[in-house]
């Protein structure tokens, strides 16, 4: 338990000493955590709600079909459309790419699903066409989609096989 | 968008609860098992991004992209969008001011692509799901690939 909570006490400990040391950025510190706690507390119920049902309702052999290891380039595909149609931050995709792992989605699937989330989300990319423009957005879209790609297939080069096994069992834990 | 989320996951619960009512509560069960595993990681990360936004505010970063141009502003650039978590919908706006005040294309977007795809920040959460080497070596990589869609943003702007 207190070994768990280790990382949230040094923060917690670093933000007293800011906030002894400065007390205007102690205060501006604490605001900023707490819109960020705010935020974080209207995303996650529903993620972890949809996963929790994903993980009953979906059997293990639908999703190894679609997205397994050899469901070549519809799996690529369902990957960026399902990563893509998300919303919240980054830090929501990781508990539902842990759910694909436990129901046998390929690496590179996950990853790409990773990739998807952070930077081709069809909302964020609808609000960025209107702020910063088509030459903007649309440019970053056509290198974010292979981009994406080329990054999921590196790392599953990168990462030796047996580490990627034992993120697969502790994603099993999870 | 949020509401909508919410909307879609509220249906779902609904159907699951009136097929079956054992499985949805094993449903929630592992969404709450879930939820409190990761929640230490969840708070730490809060606790961390209030203390980083409140050194790097809103001028500190308009500062040193807005001014400075060349590989060194968009290596800056790169660093604050890695390090920092600006939701989209306060990052775009901010962006497009930057771009207006003459900022240059290469720095914001380098600094959009890091923002997205790099979570310093994130990396405890990270790696709980995916062990740390393969939490820092993605992050490693979006990171040089961000540099390269700030270079090519930066030339297409150029060009058109």
């Amino acid at each position: 338990m207190i070994k768990r909570y280790r990382f949230f006490f040094i923060t917690a400990v670093l933000l007293a000493i800011i906030f002894l040391i400065n007390r205007e950025l102690g205060l501006k510190a604490v605001n900023v955590t707490g819109y960020a706690f705010v935020e974080m507390a209207s995303i996650i119920p529903p993620i972890f709600l949809l996963l929790g049902l994903l993980d009953v309702w979906v059997p293990r052999e639908t999703m190894i079909k679609y997205m397994g290891e050899k469901s070549g380039i519809k799996g690529i595909i369902l990957s960026f459309v399902i990563g893509s149609a998300a919303a919240g931050p980054l830090y929501g995709a990781f508990p539902i790419a842990a759910v694909f792992m436990k129901k046998g989605v390929k690496f590179t699937n996950v990853l790409i699903f990773i990739g998807a989330w952070s930077t081709t989300k069809i909302p964020m990319f609808l609000f960025e066409l209107s702020s910063l423009g088509s030459k903007f957005a649309v440019t970053r879209l056509l290198i974010d989609i292979p981009g994406i790609i080329i990054i999921a297939f590196l790392l599953s080069r990168f990462i030796p096989e047996e580490e990627i096994e034992k993120i697969y069992i502790e994603a099993e834990s999870l | 968008m949020n509401e909508s989320f919410y909307i879609i996951t509220i249906s779902f619960l609904g159907i699951s609860y009136y097929k079956d009512k054992t499985k949805t509560k094993k449903a929630l069960k592992k969404a709450w098992n879930s939820f409190e595993n990761i929640l230490p990681q969840f708070l730490g990360v809060i606790v961390l991004v209030g203390i980083v936004l409140s050194v790097f505010n809103a001028e500190f970063i308009s500062k040193i992209i807005g001014n400075e141009s060349g590989w060194y502003g968009t290596l800056i650039s790169a660093v604050v969008g890695a390090i920092t978590l600006i939701p989209g919908f306060i990052a775009f706006p901010a962006a497009s001011l930057l771009l207006e005040n003459g900022a240059g294309y290469m720095q914001i977007g380098t600094f959009v692509s890091t923002l997205m795809m790099v979570g310093a920040i994130t990396i405890p959460v990270e790696s709980k799901y995916f062990g740390k080497r393969l939490a820092v070596t993605r992050n490693i990589i979006a990171f040089f690939f961000s540099l390269l869609v700030g270079y090519i943003i930066g030339k297409v702007a150029g060009w058109l």
